[in-house]
């Protein structure tokens, strides 16, 4: 199941950058475009090993990148970060809460877009950043957060119907059958 | 710490490091190889809107078609007339320009394109369209719309190109401020005159993509609110007179030494859909 869900995870990441690039209603309506990958990667890091957060974080990376004015590899470190980081604290977190689920996605969706803008600046570059990016910051959080609980469910509902189905035990037990009668 | 982390950690640092120092021209294939994995998505989506705009177009009653078929009609015929008038003004102006030995304009060719994505991070102001190498695109041609500038391509592969929109840091344009008076009478005539020289720059707003700043501007500017900001021809990319916006206002800067003007753009870039590319 592990490589299955690290093959599930990467294409939706892969969907999710698709999906950002071409579908602008939140932009057009809230004036923002919501990242979908932090949150991808806090499910990952709850349920998954390394590996796959290592290959999420630079072929999602990667894509971003190539799909925006970014850069190519800026994208990649945020995300390693918080997938590291989240990893090796997960003992700690209670991943099955739906709250804890949020804080996990409102807090990596928070920190992202700000280590990028940091690495963006220190490389030179000259991202359009004003009072408006407060706003653009706090719905992508929001919407980050709100996201995780989802990935939860969609990979839950995904693993329910691909997976074998678990067995029922009966309390029914043949030797303990008491055969009535006159025989 | 495990030592698989260990490794990971260095992996991914090592290859993030050496991805980002990779030298512009390599860094910007990579970039186009890697985004080319998504035109099949691009493509079902495109493929999928037409779909859709297919099907609405067989529930619009007949009725609405044939009143908006007149309508075009009618328009073509005006637009014709107009074309006729405009025809001859260029035939004069060729013969005074060659009569004073001026350089001569050449007439525009401009193709059409669809945007197919925006950019996905919220601090760059770019789309791509879905024309490439194949059809004679490269670097640094104008892109606009019927309503003014939009951009510039920045970015070429063999199906699509990138286009950084005005506004964004990586697109400064050489404008002129123009004004446009029309004088009544017998003799009614438009008089432009140009009113000063700057470089749109930047984005005032995040979230504002319709404003944009208008700076360079002598201080002693005689620019006013309303009037119309065109391209000035200067730099070499973009062709005297196209239309870029309106002053919205003006301010002085670093203590008076010249004025800054923000500029309403007068295309609505968040509704772009089809654009034009302005061929060499």
């Amino acid at each position: 199941m592990s490589a299955l869900n690290t093959i599930f995870i990467l294409v939706l990441a892969f969907v999710a950058v698709f999906m950002e690039a071409s579908f602008g209603t939140f932009r057009r309506f809230l004036g923002v475009q919501v990242d979908l990958l932090p949150g991808l990667m806090i499910y990952a890091s709850l349920s998954s090993g390394t590996l796959t957060i290592s290959t999420l974080a630079v072929l999602g990376g990667l894509w971003f990148d190539s799909l925006s004015a970014n850069p190519l590899g800026v994208s990649i470190l945020p995300l390693f970060l918080i997938g590291f980081v989240v990893q090796r604290c997960r003992h700690l977190i209670l991943r099955e809460q739906t709250y804890a689920q949020f804080i996990m996605g409102f807090s990596a969706s928070g920190f992202a877009p700000l280590l990028t803008l940091m690495i963006l600046f220190s490389c030179g570059a000259e991202p359009i950043v004003g009072l408006g990016f407060a706003w653009q910051w706090f719905v992508m959080t929001v919407i980050g957060g709100l996201l995780v609980p989802l990935y939860f469910r969609l990979f839950g509902k995904v693993y329910r119907t691909l997976g074998y189905e678990r067995v029922v035990e009966s309390s029914f037990r043949a030797d303990r059958e008491i055969a009535r009668g006159r025989g | 710490m495990k030592r698989a982390h260990y490794i990971a950690f260095a992996v991914v640092i090592v290859l993030t490091v050496a991805v980002m120092k990779l030298p512009p021209r390599v860094a910007t294939q990579f970039k186009l190889a890697i985004g080319s994995l998504f035109l099949p998505l691009f493509g079902l989506s495109s493929s999928t809107q037409q779909i859709a705009v297919k099907t609405g177009d067989t529930v619009v009653p007949r009725k609405a078609l044939l009143a908006q078929n007149e309508q075009l009609h009618r328009e073509n015929a005006e637009l014709k007339v107009q074309l006729q008038r405009q025809s001859e003004f260029e035939r004069e102006n060729e013969r005074l320009r060659s009569m004073l030995s001026f350089q001569r304009i050449f007439p525009w060719k401009i193709r059409a394109a669809h945007v197919i994505a925006r950019d996905p991070a919220n601090w760059w102001r770019n789309v791509q369209i879905d024309l490439g190498k194949r059809d004679g695109l490269r670097v640094d041609l104008p892109v606009l719309t019927s309503e003014g500038l939009v951009g510039r391509v920045s970015e070429v592969s063999e199906t699509r190109a990138r286009v950084v929109l005005i506004g964004d840091a990586n697109c400064r344009v050489a404008a002129m401020v123009v004004d446009t008076q029309i004088t009544s009478g017998r003799n009614a005539r438009t008089e432009t005159n140009t009113v000063d020289h700057g470089v749109i720059t930047t984005g005032t707003s995040v979230l504002d993509e319709s404003v944009v700043e208008l700076g360079f501007l002598s201080k002693a500017s005689q620019v006013k609110p309303g009037q119309e900001v065109r391209t000035s021809g200067l730099g070499g990319i973009f062709p005297r007179g196209i239309l870029i916006g309106q002053v919205i206002d003006t301010r002085p800067v670093e203590f008076g030494l010249y004025t800054v003007a923000r500029v309403k753009l007068a295309m609505k870039m968040n509704l772009l859909d089809e654009v034009w590319v302005m061929m060499p």
